[in-house]
């Protein structure tokens, strides 16, 4: 019987294919036949290559997020569920079906090996990224779990605590993390909802989050996106050409730790989740807002002048002090006053409806790939929760670390090199 | 109580089971050409069968309905009685699939269009292709023992459940609470066990065991539930009078007397014993497991225990014939099983469980995952049974 992906159900099966699957590069833009960018929707990125897709990848417009505790306490029983959510990623972000039948094509007996939403949906430049959190390695009380605490990057510690930091432990950690971003959300949601259901028995789902659009471009090609403070996000972000600034500031080199070998070509995932008072933010004046982001909020341009991506001049003075005020966001958080350290940030716009008084439940979820969060990451969000005029208006209410290991090679699963 | 599903338990001649025949439902997979697949146009007036011979082995019959009223398609011994494989409920414009394994023989194909008659039949011939595979006589035993022990079972549950209802009405309209408190849980079990086979007799099930949730505007509500808020009101509460618990309590009880002789003559094919257990076990997702079946007298967790105990013995009733065909899912189910039973037997207290209210936040999650570690590998019991 023949298998009908869901993009040929649709009718519309010309994928384009990323051009730099041939060269292991994971993430690269996808083109058209004709060499043009792919319309929007019919997007493919290879799910295998050196790096996780989902990285590096043009940020996606959505995200689901998913966060899940191991119930099991087999290690076969959690290496056989990585094999499976391979299996899985590698077929739904090719824009097929999560199991090998498909959502109408099996036993009227059975319940289907997918649930069906994305019949019909194309690909939607869906990607996957797995990770790993600390507790995988070693439960709260020291435990090796699995018998891998020998595997356990220094890197990997739980991330202390942080001034502002209000965190919901339903909102926090996690032992696996499962990233779906795609141009579609019910792509996104289709990915996590089947690999949460593969999953059942082995793992559970510890808490996941909506994100309904990105506040960073992680190429060239892409526009900078806003915020909810309705600022342009992400300016500076590591962009997916920076090849050698991917090297310093994302990826794991070799050397960087003995325990963490298996993550050479990997990386770090901070997922934090940033709850904003957007109705006091929304009473500040104009003039006031772009002082503490430090940026113009129109063009995105620094306080000190140009446009865009013109290089902040933070010596320029102004009427009483800097030009651009010390305390401002993008003073704070510069790798200039951050020892030159940088992050590939990746975060979505989410709205989880309204609180109890009638405010937005609102915010961003900020996901930031680093190298090493010791360096990329602590320092710099301690930087911020002291010094940062912005924090007024943010509340951090979820956080997690996760080690999202390298890429894939056909007929591996992720993670492999960590379970050999 | 389920709100919107609703069992068909109907007795399913045990012979059909023995067929080893399924369908599935990829009408509109392209047909990949052997001979094994068969294209069935069947019509108002016609039965057209692409082949009237096949190689022995696993057969597919493509049935395109291309009349205009639902149709049915069987695979018949050379009797033209026995059923080898059949498909029903074929609308107009539909296609459905039969795949059954069919030893070397001389067969009947019948289209029942309209769904009356004998249908529209034609022979049919399997040549041997050294491929045969023949049912055995054992599945047939294990099939029939199967039918037998969960008949047996329901029929003894159901016993208990009016005898423990006839002790809770008489303390109930008596007015002796403690005693009718004492016996709630401990007789809702038999009902909790059987759960999804009251659930196929319609009225009952609403009569019977409605929560105050899912009433109607205007519907009247009688069961154990009423006498469930009877007994652990809140406040402020207007308590019925003994009139009124005399009738509650007596439409209970004679309901509960209709089920008792209903269930009587019922019969079970493995299918419809493998969807009640996993139907059970989808009682506890929605409804035990949230707190929301007993959500006066918080004992929640005996029907909990009690739906898994009803489930298992189904699970255990089916499971020699599982074993032939699927060993691996049975082991599955089996450690999934004893993983559920590990956690609730850590809230025993005394007879019985503490109360569901009494639960953190931490242990109903905790049950949930187990709950659903256990619901996903027993979905796919049924198909596995009649495979």
């Amino acid at each position: 019987m023949s298998r009908v992906s869901r993009r040929t159900l649709f009718g519309a099966g010309i994928g384009a294919v990323g051009v730099g699957a041939g060269l292991g590069i994971a993430g690269a833009e996808a083109v058209g036949h004709d060499g043009a960018p792919a319309a929007a929707g019919s997007r493919t990125y290879p799910f295998h290559g050196d790096h996780q897709a989902g990285i590096v990848t043009p940020a996606q417009d959505r995200l689901h997020f998913a966060a899940f505790d191991v119930t099991t306490d087999s290690r076969e029983e959690l290496v056989a569920l990585l094999k499976a959510w391979t299996e899985a990623a590698a077929r739904m972000t090719q824009g097929r079906s999560a199991g090998p039948v498909g959502p109408t094509e099996g036993d009227y007996d059975l319940p289907p090996d997918d649930t069906g939403e994305a019949i019909g949906l194309p690909a939607s430049g869906l990607t996957i990224t797995f990770g790993f959190g600390p507790t995988l390695f070693r439960s709260e009380d020291g435990t090796d779990r699995f018998g891998l605490a020998g595997k356990q990057p220094a890197a990997l510690a739980p991330l202390p605590h942080f001034p502002g930091d209000d965190l919901d432990p339903a909102r926090s950690d996690g032992d696996l993390c499962v990233q779906a971003c795609a141009d579609d959300p019910q792509v996104a949601v289709h990915a996590i909802r089947n690999l949460a259901r593969i999953g059942f028995g082995t793992v559970a789902v510890r808490w996941s989050q909506l994100g309904f659009g990105r506040t960073s471009s992680t190429s060239t090609s892409q526009q900078t996106p806003r915020n909810l403070f309705g600022f342009k996000d992400g300016t500076a972000n590591v962009k997916a050409e920076e090849r050698r600034a991917l090297d310093a500031h994302v990826w794991v080199a070799d050397g960087d730790d003995r325990a963490g070998d298996w993550m050479v070509g990997g990386s770090y995932l901070t997922a934090r989740r940033v709850n904003m008072t957007v109705e006091v933010w929304d009473r500040q004046p104009l003039g006031d807002q772009e002082k503490f982001i430090g940026r113009t909020k129109a063009e995105g341009a620094p306080l000190s002048g140009g446009g865009e991506f013109h290089r902040p001049d933070f010596t320029m003075k102004g009427d009483g002090g800097p030009i651009i005020p010390t305390d401002s966001h993008v003073s704070v958080v510069h790798p200039d006053h951050n020892g030159g350290v940088r992050m590939l940030r990746r975060g979505y716009n989410f709205v989880d409806g309204t609180d109890a008084l009638g405010g937005l439940n609102a915010g961003l979820f900020f996901l930031a790939f680093v190298r090493d969060p010791r360096t990329h990451f602590i320092p710099v969000q301690n930087s911020m929760a002291h010094n940062d005029a912005m924090m007024e208006y943010l509340k951090f209410t979820g956080s997690a670390l996760f080690a999202v290991p390298p890429g894939t090679r056909p007929g591996e699963h992720v993670g492999q090199a960590l379970f050999a | 109580m389920t709100r919107t599903r609703t069992l068909t338990l109907t007795a399913l001649v045990a012979v059909s089971l023995l067929a080893s025949a399924c369908t599935d439902n990829s009408g509109g997979a392209s047909g990949d050409g052997d001979d094994r697949t068969l294209a069935v146009t069947s019509t108002d007036d016609g039965c057209d069968v692409s082949s009237t011979e096949a190689p022995s082995g696993t057969l597919t019959f493509k049935v395109e309905n291309a009349g205009s009223k639902v149709t049915e398609f069987y695979l018949l011994d050379q009797d033209g009685l026995r059923i080898v494989g059949e498909v029903e409920n074929i609308g107009p414009g539909l296609t459905r699939n039969l795949v059954v394994t069919a030893p070397t023989g001389k067969y009947v194909t019948a289209c029942k269009p309209g769904m009356k008659g004998t249908g529209i039949r034609a022979d049919f011939q399997v040549e041997d292709s050294g491929k045969a595979l023949a049912v055995s006589a054992d599945d047939a035993a294990l099939v029939e023992q199967a039918s037998r022990n969960y008949a047996a079972y329901v029929q003894d549950q159901s016993a208990q459940l009016l005898a423990g209802t006839r002790a809770f009405v008489d303390a109930y309209e008596s007015g002796d609470d403690d005693r009718a408190r004492a016996l709630y849980a401990s007789t809702r079990v038999h009902w909790e066990r059987i759960e999804t086979v009251a659930e196929s007799f319609g009225n009952l099930d609403p009569e019977m065991d409605l929560r105050e949730a899912d009433l109607e505007p205007g519907q009247k509500w009688t069961g154990w539930h009423r006498l469930e808020k009877d007994l652990w009101p809140p406040a402020p509460y207007d308590a019925l009078r003994p009139k009124q618990r005399t009738t509650y309590a007596e439409d209970l009880l004679a309901n509960t007397e209709e089920l008792d002789s209903r269930v009587q003559d019922m019969t079970f094919g493995v299918d419809a014993i493998a969807n009640g257990s996993r139907g059970l076990l989808e009682e506890v997702a929605t409804g035990k497991v949230t707190g929301e079946e007993e959500f006066w007298s918080h004992t929640d967790l005996w029907d909990f225990q009690a739906n898994v105990d009803g489930a298992r013995v189904g699970f255990e009733g089916v499971r020699p014939v599982l074993e032939g065909n699927d060993k691996e899912l049975a082991a599955t189910l089996d450690r999934r099983f004893d993983e559920l039973q590990t956690l609730l037997d850590q809230h025993r207290r005394g007879d019985g469980f503490v109360s569901y209210d009494e639960l953190s936040d931490a242990e109903v999650k905790e049950l949930a995952d187990a709950v659903n570690a256990l619901s996903e590998p027993l979905s796919r019991l049924t198909a596995a049974v009649v495979a």
